[in-house]
C-alpha cells in the first residue's frame, strides 16, 4: 500500500502534479533548518567550525545559523570532552532549549570519555544525562563525519510522526524535556548517571537507526 | 660565584654559577641561618636542585630574585609531587650473645630490618633569569608529611605566576600553601574532598553497565571469520 501511494507520487509528479501530505511538508520544513547552537568543548569543536565554514559548508544542509542562545537553537552538537566540572551546564543548557531539539554527541569523548575515560575528571560519555541523538565516533571525527551524522539526523527529523502512539517525542505531553542537573559531590557527580536515560533503552525512542 | 674559570652547565652566557652547590653557597652566606641543602639529580641532565626549609623560603626566594647577579626573576613552572610513605628493608650486623656448643659467645649476626620511611609532598619550583639569560635553578620544599602537616610557605609573594600553579597543586596534591593570596581549589570543585595525582588516590568506581545491543557476537564472529 506504501510502495503504491509512493509510485503513485512519483507518477503523478512525472506529470506535474505535486503531492505531499502535512507530516511530510513539516517534517522537510524542520529537517532543512537545524540551528545548532554555538558550543564547544574542545578539539572536536575545531572540526565543528570547519564544517560550518566555507569548504564543507553545513549551509548546505540549512545548519549553518548558529545560535548563541540555547533559547533559539534546535541541535546541540556536543563536539568535545565534557569535565565532570563541565556536566551540569552542558544539562543547563539541554534544558533551556526549546522542544524539538536534538542532541549529537560527537567524538570519542562526547559518547564515551575517550582517551580520558579512565581519569578523575572527565564525564564517560554525555548520553548520561541527555538522550542523544547520533553518535560519531572519531577521535576528532572529520567535517565529512558530522555532516554525516547531520544527515542522519535529518533522516531521523523526516521520519518523525506527527499522531499516533509512535509520534516523535516532543509531541507527547507527558515525556520529560528537561532533565535533572547533576549536583557536585564530594567524590564525583551525583548522581553518576540519569536511570531515565542512562543506559539507552531498547524502546526508547533514541534508538539507532536502521 | 662570579669564577669564570668554573662554569656549570647551568651557567648562563654572563658566566653565573648556577650550580646548586654555588648558589647553596650564596644564600648561606646571605641569611644567616638558612636551612638549604643540594639534592643531587643522578641522572644525565644532572639537575640538582635545592631542599629549603620553611623559616627562610620566602626570604631566600627573594634573595634569587633580587640579586644582581642570580636576578631568577621569572617562575616558569611549579609542580608538586607526591612521595608516599615507603617501606625499607635493610640487612645489619648486629653483635648478639648467641648460645653455642662452647658456652655462650658473642658472635655477629645479620639482622633484616624493616622501617617505614614517612612520606611528604613535594612542591617544585623552576626558576629562570629573564634579565641575564640563564636557568634553571630548581627549588624544593617538602611538607612534614601527608596528613595535617601539609603545608609548605607560598612563592606567590615572591613570583607571581606561581599563583595558579599552586593552586593547581593545592587542589589535585592537597598541599596547604602559606601566604598565597587566594587559594582556592582551580581545576576540581570546591565541593570535591579528594587529591586526585596523590598516588593513593582511588577514583570512583565505574558504574558502566554493559549495554547488549546483539552488536558484539556478531563483530567477533567476523573477526574469528577474518583471523581463521
Amino acid at each position: 500500500m506504501e510502495q503504491e501511494l509512493k509510485d503513485l507520487k512519483v507518477e503523478l509528479q512525472k506529470q506535474g502534479i505535486f503531492t505531499t501530505t502535512l507530516e511530510e511538508i513539516y517534517n522537510w520544513g524542520r529537517k532543512n533548518s537545524v540551528w545548532p547552537l554555538t558550543f564547544g568543548l574542545a578539539c572536536c569543536a575545531i572540526e565543528m567550525i570547519a564544517t560550518s565554514m566555507a569548504r564543507y559548508d553545513i549551509a548546505r544542509f540549512g545548519a549553518e545559523v548558529f545560535r548563541p542562545s540555547p533559547r533559539q537553537a534546535d541541535l546541540m552538537i556536543v563536539a568535545g570532552t565534557v569535565t565532570k566540572k563541565m556536566a551540569p551546564q552542558v544539562v543547563r543548557l539541554y534544558n533551556q532549549m526549546p522542544e524539538p531539539k536534538y542532541v549529537i554527541a560527537m567524538g570519542a569523548c562526547a559518547i564515551s570519555g575517550g582517551p580520558f575515560r579512565d581519569g578523575y575528571n572527565v564525564l564517560k560519555g554525555i548520553d548520561r544525562y541527555v538522550p542523544v541523538d547520533v553518535h560519531i565516533p572519531g577521535c576528532p571525527p572529520r567535517p565529512e563525519a558530522l555532516l554525516h551524522a547531520f544527515i542522519t539526523l535529518q533522516k531521523k527529523i523526516d521520519a518523525q510522526q506527527l499522531r499516533g502512539e509512535g509520534r516523535a517525542h516532543h509531541l507527547k505531553a507527558d515525556t520529560p524535556s528537561e532533565y535533572p542537573v547533576p549536583d557536585f559531590g564530594s567524590h564525583d557527580l551525583e548522581p553518576t548517571h540519569n536511570d531515565e536515560v542512562f543506559p539507552p533503552k531498547p524502546e526508547s525512542p533514541f534508538k539507532v537507526l536502521p | 660565584m662570579s669564577d669564570m674559570s668554573e662554569m656549570s652547565p647551568q651557567a648562563g652566557p654572563a658566566g653565573t654559577d648556577l650550580s646548586a652547590e654555588a648558589v647553596r653557597a650564596a644564600l648561606v652566606a646571605a641569611i644567616p641561618g638558612c636551612e638549604v641543602t643540594v639534592l643531587e639529580n643522578g641522572s644525565v641532565s644532572g639537575q640538582h636542585s635545592l631542599v629549603l626549609g620553611h623559616e627562610h623560603a620566602v626570604e631566600a626566594a627573594k634573595f634569587l630574585r633580587d640579586n644582581a647577579e642570580l636576578r631568577l626573576d621569572f617562575c616558569s613552572n611549579m609542580t608538586g609531587v607526591d612521595w608516599p610513605d615507603k617501606e625499607v628493608t635493610e640487612k645489619v650486623k648486629v653483635k648478639k650473645v648467641v648460645e653455642g656448643p662452647e658456652g655462650p659467645s658473642e658472635q655477629e649476626v645479620e639482622e633484616t630490618r624493616k622501617t617505614t620511611v614517612p612520606g611528604y609532598l613535594e612542591a617544585v619550583y623552576h626558576l629562570f633569569s629573564m634579565e641575564k639569560k640563564h636557568g634553571p635553578v630548581i627549588l624544593r620544599l617538602r611538607t612534614r608529611d601527608r596528613a595535617d602537616g601539609n603545608h609548605v610557605p607560598s612563592l606567590t609573594p615572591v613570583w607571581r605566576s606561581a599563583e595558579f600553579q599552586e593552586r593547581e597543586a593545592f587542589d589535585l596534591y592537597g598541599i596547604v600553601f602559606d601566604g598565597h593570596p587566594d587559594l582556592r581549589r582551580l581545576l576540581m570543585w570546591e565541593e570535591f574532598t579528594d587529591y586526585p595525582m596523590r598516588k593513593d588516590y582511588v577514583p570512583p568506581p565505574e558504574d558502566d553497565p554493559v549495554v547488549d545491543d546483539g552488536c558484539l557476537p556478531a563483530a567477533d564472529a567476523e573477526q574469528g571469520a577474518a583471523g581463521a
